[in-house]
């Protein structure tokens, strides 16, 4: 288990879980497209996510991984003119029924931005919210579930006790370590990041880095990054897609170590070589 | 398949109320706009249909007693006053706004600054009490009886000229720093950088400002009904009292019935329509919109 | 030549002096004007400004006595205009920035009829105040029809700053609450509302300050009585109706005059004051907990 990685910043230890190599899908992908005013960003997709796996979303900007990111809870739906097609089912459950629960949905999955975006009140407060709003009001469960999620994402030493202390006044790292740690304490199976540290600093980043990496088994992550070598080093299963017409489509998807090191198809190889992108 | 044709959908039972909730509140305030059309137009209507826009016009007098409703002279009173005071109150407010950015130390133009929003801030009544009780004795030593036309072009003018004075300002602030860097290297003197580069550039602006100082300006009413004398004749000279068409409105409404009402109704829906066609014509130049409308 | 150019210098040299002394003459004027002004005001005011001014009833038709009643009658007056003013504006300013599009048609009708409407002058609001909320609604000479109808004017102003400020609440804040699965109604309550505070608290000053000046839209329709109201439905006399009241139609009222409009002007002072103090401090503490 990771151990100090930079001076003053420690990682809990994480409990193991189920163990990778046996795929439990737990988010099913297939035939999807989404499309933006009538215009294609990704076409025909059909991927499986599994539980307790690091997947990561690689390929040049603009095909769409940000889209299919934003699909999976539903945060689609805050794009005017944003058209969905095709199926998303998590546990089983039609993610795009109209019927559906998107408050529950979001609750068990959880997503980070790729800019830092604390609310502007203390840090407590911060974690606290999101609690109550779902229902949650007994006072020795909200700061237990603080605490916890705190020392997850390691922030427990640094803030323990400035807890109301305003949360913009955090380092760039610092905030977005809070913001993973405010999705973990609405206790969610699975974390959506669209580039969590393409807006920190190389050592925030690599604090973030290992963050996510402990996140694996407890937690299924789903990760968009443009940072090749940390997709190589985190993650357990790669995507990686391309946009052969104007639209963004997946070109393969596989076990990490063969799609970084085996590739099928000649995009993926030009790819991941730098020649492409 | 899943679209949004809004902004997002309702995530829970307190947001479907939250939006309808909203949604009144917004029908409401666009609806004050349809009541005020509909009722200044009922209001208005027997007059309109009975006696006809052209007679308004060109009746030889306003004596509603006797069935004459000609709002010329008054029409006349308020585009005239209107004018002189954007005449004079323009020169003016752009002097102070170029004073207040190129001319006056620090301090001084912090202090001037503050005046002019001070004088912005004023109500019109005041205005109205000072000219009435300071400015009309005045002019009445130069000529009788006083309150006239040009007492209202000063008062007028007075009021404006701040506004004239800081949406000027404004756009002196947000003209490119480059313009005054290039003159400067080519050695232009201050006074040839304004006429030549600063004034061009901000004309639009300016003139948008103007239009909308226009447009209060003819929408005024207290400070007119202070100082101009209420006497309906055309305006001869600058001396002669006058009343301006809102000022007829604010002095007849209390005892106007039947066509006589309908009549004032009719004058108000005319100052409306100009005023709006100033604020367009100021939109369309660039202007925003000022706080002091 | 050189003697051309040398004309032209000097030309130049007097036209720039000219100018200097144009701007400086035009800014002295107005200073000029404006502390006369002031002066007058403060100078004729001030004699029978104190206390006892403010709390009495004004006698002998305002010649002497105080404005007790009248202040009264005009904090009542923007009492029912705020009142009516902040749900209604609060309401379409966040139905204006949270659920339309900025292009959309709703956004652009409700938009459009605002501006419009910020246009009207005051003196129409006092005919639409009059043929509608006295007469149609039946309310007659009322503070709650002057009330109303301050709100109808005030309501654009307070609208377009109010959304203004909703607006500029970064999108990053609205983006990762909907993540979490927070409703638009918390968001709002404890997120946006408290971040556009300032804005807020600068819309309702700009609308009490504008009420408060107001002298057109009221003469008709909360009219022109002088004693304690007893009820909203009551007529009330604002401040500003009783300034023009006894500068022009009571001979002698000139005193009594300028130490209402005196008056009005610290009112005006301390509301403008009190909202830069407000927004400065809530400025302030932006970074810190709310």
């Amino acid at each position: 288990m990771n151990e100090t990685k930079a001076p003053g910043y420690t990682i809990a230890r994480v409990e193991q879980g189920p163990p990778c190599c046996d795929p439990v899908p737990v988010i099913e992908i297939a035939g999807l497209s989404i499309s933006y005013g009538g215009k294609a960003a990704l076409t025909d997709v059909k991927l499986d996510i599994y539980r307790g796996c690091i997947t990561a979303l690689i390929g040049p900007s603009g095909c769409g991984k940000t889209s299919l990111l934003s699909a999976l809870n539903r945060m689609t739906d805050l794009i005017p003119g944003c058209t969905v097609e095709g199926s998303i089912h998590f546990g089983g459950v039609d993610v795009r029924a109209p019927s559906l629960n998107v408050a529950a949905l979001r609750r068990q999955i959880g997503m980070i931005f790729q800019r830092p975006n604390p609310f502007p009140f203390s840090i407590r407060r911060n974690l606290e919210m999101p609690l109550r709003e779902h229902g949650i009001r007994n006072r020795t469960e909200l700061s237990d579930r603080v605490e916890r999620s705190l020392t997850d994402v390691g922030l427990w030493p640094e803030v323990r006790d400035r807890l109301d202390s305003p949360a913009l006044a955090l380092s760039g790292g610092q905030q977005q370590r809070l913001c993973i740690a405010r999705a973990l304490v609405l206790e969610p199976s699975v974390l959506l990041m669209d580039e969590p540290c393409s807006a920190l600093d190389p050592l925030s980043s690599g604090v973030v880095e290992d963050l996510i990496e402990s996140l694996r088994h407890r937690f299924t992550v789903v990760i968009v990054t443009h940072n090749l070598a940390q997709a190589r080093r985190i993650a357990n299963y790669a995507a990686f897609f391309w946009m052969p017409e104007r639209a963004g489509k997946l070109i393969e998807f596989g076990q990490c170590r063969q799609i970084f090191e085996t590739p099928a198809h000649r995009l993926t190889a030009s790819y991941i070589r730098g020649l492409r992108g | 398949m899943t679209s949004s044709k809004q902004n997002t959908l309702p995530l829970s039972r307190s947001d479907t109320w939250l939006i309808r909730v909203l949604a009144v509140a917004s029908t409401a305030a666009a609806c004050i706009l349809v009541l005020i059309v509909l009722f200044m137009l009922q209001e208005a209507w027997p007059v309109l249909q009975r006696i006809g826009l052209l007679r308004l016009l060109s009746d030889p007098a306003w004596h509603p007693a006797e069935g004459l409703y000609g709002l010329a002279p008054m029409v006349a009173a308020s585009l005239a006053i209107a004018a002189g005071a954007v005449l004079l109150a323009g020169p003016f407010g752009v002097a102070s706004a170029l004073f207040v950015r190129f001319y006056a130390a620090a301090p001084l133009a912090s202090a001037f600054r503050l005046a002019l929003l001070l004088l912005a801030g004023l109500p019109s009544v005041v205005l109205g009490l000072w000219g009435l009780t300071v400015l009309v004795p005045l002019i009445g030593r130069i000529e009788p009886p006083g309150a006239s036309l040009i007492a209202g072009v000063l008062v007028l003018a007075l009021m404006i000229l701040p506004t004239i004075a800081l949406t000027t300002e404004a756009a002196l602030d947000a003209m490119p720093e480059s313009y005054l860097r290039g003159a400067a290297a080519l050695g232009l003197s201050r006074e040839s950088t304004i006429l030549g580069v600063i004034l061009p550039a901000v004309k639009g602006s300016i003139m948008a400002g103007v239009l909308l100082s226009a447009a209060r300006a003819l929408g005024e009413t207290v400070v007119l009904l202070m100082v101009t004398g209420n006497v309906v004749r055309l305006p001869v000279s600058l001396f002669d009292p006058v009343r301006a068409l809102t000022a007829n409105i604010a002095l007849e409404m209390a005892y106007a019935m039947g066509d006589h009402r309908a009549a004032l109704f009719v004058s108000g829906l005319m100052v409306a329509l100009l005023v709006l066609l100033f604020v367009l014509v100021s939109r369309r130049l660039g202007g925003g919109w000022s706080f002091n409308v | 030549m050189f003697e051309a150019v040398r004309e032209q210098a000097m030309l130049r040299v007097f036209r720039d002096r000219g100018v200097l002394i144009a701007i400086w003459s035009a800014a002295a004027m107005v200073a000029g004007v404006f502390i006369w002004l002031l002066a007058d005001i403060a100078m004729h005011g001030a004699p029978r400004f104190d206390l006892s001014f403010l709390i009495d009833a004004p006698g002998n038709s305002g010649r002497s006595g105080g404005i007790g009643p009248i202040l009264v009658s005009t904090a009542l007056i923007l009492t029912v205009a705020i009142a009516a003013t902040v749900p209604v504006g609060l309401g379409a300013a966040i139905f204006l920035s949270e659920f339309t599009r900025s292009g959309g048609l709703p956004g652009r009708a409700v938009g459009l009829s605002l501006d419009v409407l910020a246009g009207v002058p005051s003196i129409v609001f006092g005919l639409f105040g009059n043929a509608f909320f006295c007469i149609w609604l039946g309310l007659g000479f009322s503070i709650l029809s002057g009330g109303l109808t301050l709100a109808c004017m005030v309501l654009p102003v307070f609208i377009r700053v109010a959304e203004a400020g909703l607006r500029m609440t970064p999108g990053d804040w609205r983006n990762g609450a909907a993540a979490l699965g927070l409703s638009r109604l918390a968001v709002l309550r404890q997120i946006l509302l408290p971040a556009a505070a300032p804005s807020l608290v600068l819309a309702l000053m700009l609308g009490i300050g504008r009420s408060a000046s107001e002298t057109a839209a009221l003469i008709f329709t909360s009219g022109y009585v002088d004693r304690m109201p007893a009820s909203l439905l009551d007529s009330g006399r604002a401040i500003s109706v009783h300034i023009y009241d006894l500068s022009m139609n009571v001979a002698g009222g000139d005193p009594g005059a300028y130490a209402s409009a005196l008056a009005l002007i610290v009112f005006l002072f301390i509301i403008n004051g009190a909202a830069k103090w407000i927004t400065d401090s809530l400025t302030a503490r932006r970074i810190v907990t709310l």
